[in-house]
């Protein structure tokens, strides 16, 4: 008797199994530490597959580490529990994707802002400094007092890429003009540090600076208050943030990392998924500035149509914006 | 019987409160409780990850243990522990060609006199400048996390990645993994956290320094009296403990990453703490709560996954519930011995 | 019995406290107008039955009459209000405020004028209490100033303000908690009188204490506690000294024991030249010159009134590196300089100065002697376990540690015979017969006894003195340092007294009288 209910709930349990795999394709974002609502990063790359979720019918599954060395496991388990495309988000996971993308094969996983190699695993990057060019101009031709500032997250290349990139882009349309640039920090904490944001922020706007442009994740917020507290102007980043603080947020810079990944998904889902590494700049609408109801009377025409321009040049390869991968 | 049951109350509390609050977050206790053991013993791997977690806790638990019984509270396990691990990578990435039984030991010893340094500061200067080892081990942990970074990003970074992390160090160092364990990251580091345990117990309760030591703890006044130089006995329990805590270091660097990385421990320092109060600082229960605090770490970091309603905030509250519990049982019991004698 | 009713009956009280049963079956019967003496060694539960007249404990059985009403209190201010105080053995006094605002405290009398105000915010009528307290003061003979801070007065002094305290709020029954452990001779003389005069005016007294002379001197019934119960009562004519004390050990005890005859005086085992000390804070008392000699084979007590500098010549002797740059003088110790700023050589640690040789019973043992808990046998092995054969190359011999604490406990018979129950669930006196054991399992050369039979039980005393001398007859040192007269005058073969922090008279066994001592404990004796 207890055996035959036993048989029968397998039985089932393996029916239901099987109508999940055929209804839906399942898919799992692993975001970075600083997690799926820091407005920027990791909320891009939630929206992103949201969108997908609610256009392509899949199975979403999201999930955030612990600490460094709880990627590994998330990631395996993940493999192990059958997702037909696993998408980390972020830098610090480019060590376990390689491990277990090559344990899974079967498994497809795509990464955010890492190169990995491997036949499973899609690689996911931005031009940065390409967007960053545009904000710096926009910044450039917005400041009055020639001063603008930049603050990075954590001190790591890619967001020195952000730095170099905006200071050319600023550089190119008031050359005499001078940028603050600080750090929050140089681990994973400082994308999850408003505080201290705020704190160099406000240091940097009594130095002068009128407009300041943060690649910080969730610590941008700091910057934000620190805006509509001194009446100046900030810039987002990688989401659109300009209604987090309407009226101080000149402009964000773009980097579709939702685009990036509702791609990925709809790609996977519709079995159309390749490998190797995709890189999304201007040309491909990749990353940008942000233009919407709640900034379009801080950019005047002249600024937008002069913005406009730069892009196109860069886009037909007539300005080279400095990387700062290439430097050295 | 009674001094067992006590702690188990605490753990049982804080698991409790834990639990209510992911049940109003809409999950089933019962649910979450399976998961939690599943996730820590429901295969070799979890196992596994268990006990790679137990392995530093062991290492901080002790940490704090050891100079409790000297009378002082070892907050900077954190920065000793830092410390330990920066030094041990520098060895290997210094000198990457040493070869294999003679490279560990020369990590260990590395690893084990950076923690050592970093708790002999503070003993000295509770011992001989009377100010106070809770303030200056919290300072030092600063201190540590800043010359950590500047060694990290400056001196040894590692060119070929963005994260901050040391170069990688030679392999003659690396210690094998327990395959047993299949892929989990858990090394011959364990027996070294389990030898550890053993000496800190022998430590205190078959040497005369250990005696000393725990005199000290348990009277100062009389200690003194007895002719036991009492500042010395301090400043030894804090070196042996920042030596303790430094070796957390051989099991990150030599058993898991091959170098170091700025931010590898989440708070292993401060949860040694709960591990240390929970175990009332025997060295035998530092291994059982440091079993129990690792499987608690991996069960909750899979949470999030299994479950629909419990994010990763939550399970950090769970997992924040249970240590607040028991060390605010183990704080109390330690103060009012303390304000008894 | 009389057929009057008593100020004060106690009816079948009985206490406990968790395990311990402090009090059974205590009937008691006070005659108004007396003075009541209750005896009894460390626990036997007099305090207890005190606490409970006075509204401290609630008695679990039994009743209190005052008067011949029965009276039941929550607390002692309705104790108070009944007309029962108590003088607490340590003073509950506020030093830096004056008498009168010591007394008046909680009852203080109001302005007439300012009744229209909430009470807490009625002015205190200073005038109106002086002038009550005066009255008093004179009534009764307990001559106080007024006008100065508490602490700046003589402690026999701040003992009649806490009576007075009693005497403002109309008490008729005062209970006194040890009275004369702080006082000089002198002072001990004086509080009698003022104690007659009040039983002369009418009030009933209840003395606590332990000191069978005084009782002897002093009360008019003395009833005697052991074990929680009362094992006699009776009228101060039809007893004696003897008596009193069999009945409160429960056994024949010998209070005078004699010296057995001093062997020859040998070599100096500690010389103290010209001593000096500043003090560091207003707890310290200053050393001033201090000079002394103790000799293998002798026993020197320094006789003196708690507070004159005893304490901190004992920390000086033992800890002289703490010292170091707020004294100045000697100190050679068993043939080496342990302190002499002077000379420009370090002093030596406390380690060093115990491995010469050197024994200590300190002079408060649960503070500095004991590890209270831990177990028995670790407190035996505390300071002896750097010392073959309780150690070896750094690592604990725990068995010879047993055995020694074995043989130790048999010794020195101390109760219960058990090495790993935590040295806090001893008594008093088994815990001292430890610390002894301890120090002298150590074979000290010099050993420093600061009060060695402090709270500990007249049976005790007796073996501990015997130990002493028979220390001093195997040739050791003996420093003896006690504010317990008798004590002094038993044991030393010299007498030095010390008052203010230096040495102001010194006697040979058997050349001063008590009477004599008393007088240059208190400073009178220098011009």
């Amino acid at each position: 008797m207890q055996m035959k209910n036993l048989i029968l709930t397998v039985f089932l349990l393996a029916l239901t199994q099987r109508y999940a795999e055929a209804g839906e394709f399942r898919v799992a974002l692993v975001f970075d530490k600083g997690g799926k609502d820091d407005r920027s990063f990791n909320s891009a790359a939630f929206q992103g597959a949201t969108r997908a979720k609610e256009e392509k019918k899949i199975f979403l599954k999201h999930v955030e580490a612990t600490d460094d060395n709880a990627f590994e496991p998330l990631l395996r388990s993940l493999a192990q529990k059958d997702f037909g495309l696993i998408v980390a988000i972020g830098i610090a996971q480019a060590d376990a994707v390689k491990k277990i993308s090559a344990q899974f094969p079967k498994t497809r996983f795509a990464v955010v802002d890492a190169e990995v190699p491997g036949p499973n695993v899609k690689s996911l990057l931005f031009e940065e400094h390409e967007g960053s060019y545009l904000v710096g101009a926009i910044a450039g031709l917005t400041s009055k007092t020639g001063k603008i500032g930049f603050i990075g997250g954590m001190d790591i290349p890619l967001i020195r890429r952000f730095e170099l990139g905006y200071e050319a882009g600023f550089k190119k349309v008031k050359p005499s003009g001078k940028v603050i640039s600080n750090f929050i920090g140089v681990t994973g904490e400082a994308w999850n540090n408003p505080a201290k944001a705020k704190e160099l922020a406000l240091s940097q706007y009594g130095a002068g600076a009128d407009v300041i442009f943060a690649a910080a994740g969730a610590s941008n917020g700091g910057l934000f208050d620190a805006a509509e507290e001194q009446k100046k102007f900030a810039i987002g980043v990688d989401s659109n943030q300009n209604w987090i603080k309407p009226g101080f947020i000149l402009t964000s810079m773009l980097k579709r990392i939702d685009v990036a990944v509702f791609d990925t998904i709809v790609e996977a889902s519709e079995a159309k998924f390749t490998s190797g590494t995709r890189r999304f700049g201007l040309a491909n609408q990749g990353v940008d500035y942000a233009i919407d109801q709640y900034n379009e009377k801080l950019l005047p025409e002249a600024v937008r149509k002069k913005v406009d321009q730069l892009k196109a040049e860069i886009i037909a390869g007539k300005i080279q914006v400095p990387d700062y991968y290439r430097k050295k | 019987m009674r001094a067992l049951l006590q702690p188990v109350l605490a753990v049982a509390l804080g698991l409790a409160l834990g639990l209510l609050v992911t049940a109003v977050a809409g999950e089933s206790p019962w649910r979450v409780l399976t998961i939690l053991g599943q996730s820590a013993f429901g295969s070799p791997y979890d196992l596994g990850m268990t006990l790679f977690y137990a392995t530093p806790l062991i290492f901080t638990g002790l940490a704090v243990a050891l100079p409790l019984h000297a009378g002082l509270f070892n907050i900077g396990a954190e920065g000793q522990l830092t410390l330990g691990a920066l030094a041990a990578a520098a060895v290997g990435a210094l000198f990457p060609s040493v070869p294999w039984p003679l490279a560990p030991v020369l990590a260990v010893l590395a690893a084990f006199a950076a923690g050592a340094l970093w708790g002999y500061i503070p003993g000295w200067l509770r011992a001989r400048r009377g100010s106070h080892e809770v303030i200056n081990t919290i300072m030092l942990n600063f201190v540590a996390a800043g010359l950590a970074s500047y060694v990290t990003l400056y001196l040894l970074k590692n060119p070929e990645s963005q994260n901050p992390e040391t170069q990688a160090i030679g392999a003659g160092y690396v210690l094998s993994r327990l395959t047993w364990f299949g892929d989990a990251p858990l090394s011959t580091a364990l027996f070294l956290a389990l030898l550890a345990a053993f000496l800190v117990w022998a430590f205190l309760w078959k040497t005369v320094a250990g005696f000393e030591s725990r005199a000290v703890g348990g009277n100062e006044a009389a200690a003194r009296t007895a002719g036991i130089r009492e500042r010395r006995a301090r400043i030894l329990a804090m070196t042996l403990a920042g030596g303790l805590a430094g070796l957390v270091g051989v099991g990150e660097v030599l058993g898991n990453a091959g170098r170091f990385r700025l931010g590898f421990s989440p708070d292993f320092g401060f949860i040694g703490i709960a591990v240390a109060l929970l175990a009332r600082g025997r060295a035998s229960g530092v291994v059982a709560a440091a079993l129990l605090f690792g499987a608690l770490h991996k069960g909750t970091s899979d949470l999030d996954l299994e479950t629909e309603n419990v994010t990763r905030d939550l399970s950090l509250i769970l997992q924040a519930l249970v240590i607040l519990s028991v060390s605010a049982d183990g704080l109390w019991t330690w103060l009012r011995k303390r304000r008894a004698s | 019995m009389t057929s009057e009713t008593p100020a004060l009956e106690l009816r079948g009280l009985r206490k406990r406290f968790g395990q311990i049963q402090a009090n059974e079956d205590i009937h008691l019967r006070v005659r108004e107008g007396s003075i009541h003496a209750i005896i009894g060694e460390n626990g036997a539960g007099k305090s207890t039955a005190m606490k409970m007249v006075y509204g401290l404990y609630r008695p679990d059985e039994g009743r209190i009459l005052l008067r011949g009403v029965q009276r039941e209190w929550d607390s002692p201010s309705d104790a108070i209000a009944a007309g029962i105080g108590m003088v607490h053995q340590h003073f509950m006094l506020a030093g830096p405020y004056d008498a009168i605002e010591n007394i008046v405290a909680g009852a203080e009398p109001e302005a007439p004028a300012w009744r229209f105000l909430p009470r807490a915010f009625r002015p205190v009528d200073r005038a109106g209490a002086r002038a009550r307290l005066e009255a008093l003061s004179r009534q009764y003979g307990l001559q106080v100033d007024f006008a100065s801070p508490v602490e700046e007065l003589a402690v026999g002094v701040q003992q009649r303000i806490e009576i007075l305290k009693l005497l403002y709020r109309e008490a008729s029954i005062l209970i006194l908690d040890e009275p004369t452990a702080v006082l000089t001779p002198q002072e001990t003389t004086e509080l009698f009188a003022n104690l007659r005069r009040l039983r002369a005016e009418g009030k009933t007294i209840l003395i606590i204490t332990h000191k069978l002379k005084e009782v002897m001197a002093l009360a008019d019934q003395v009833t005697v506690f052991r074990a929680g119960r009362i094992v006699g009562d009776v009228a101060r004519e039809r007893t004696n000294v003897e008596e009193l004390a069999s009945m409160m050990v429960g056994r024949r005890v010998n209070l005078q024991i004699q010296a057995p005859p001093a062997p020859p005086r040998g070599e100096p085992v500690l010389e103290v030249r010209g001593l000096c000390l500043t003090p560091a804070s207003s707890g310290e008392r200053p050393l001033r010159e201090l000079g002394l000699e103790v000799h293998a084979g002798e026993i020197v007590g320094i006789a003196g009134v708690e507070g004159n500098g005893q304490s901190e010549l004992l920390q000086v002797l033992l800890h002289p590196r703490d010292y170091r740059a707020r004294s100045q003088g000697e100190i050679r110790c068993l043939g080496r300089t342990i302190l002499n700023p002077g000379g420009g050589e370090r002093p030596l640690s406390t380690a060093r100065i115990k491995a010469l040789g050197v024994g200590v019973i300190p002079e408060d043992r649960h503070r500095q002697g004991l590890l209270l808990e831990r177990p028995v046998a670790e407190n035996f092995l505390l300071g002896l376990q750097g010392r073959a054969p309780f150690s070896r190359h750094g690592f604990l011999s725990g068995r010879s540690a047993r055995e020694a604490a074995t043989r130790a406990l048999e010794e020195y018979d101390i109760r219960p015979r058990s090495l790993d129950v935590a040295a806090a669930g001893l008594s008093g006196g088994n815990q001292q017969k430890l610390v002894i054991a301890r120090e002298f399992e150590g074979k000290p050369r010099l050993l420093i006894a600061a009060q060695p039979t402090r709270g500990v039980d007249v049976g005790a005393i007796e073996f501990i003195h015997r130990r002493i001398f028979r220390a001093r007859d195997e040739g050791a040192g003996v420093l003896l340092v006690s504010s317990e007269l008798d004590e002094i005058l038993v044991l030393s073969d010299r007498i030095l007294v010390i008052y203010e922090g230096r040495i102001v008279a010194r006697f040979a066994r058997g050349e001063a009288s008590e009477q004599e001592l008393g007088m240059h404990m208190g400073g009178g004796a220098r011009a």
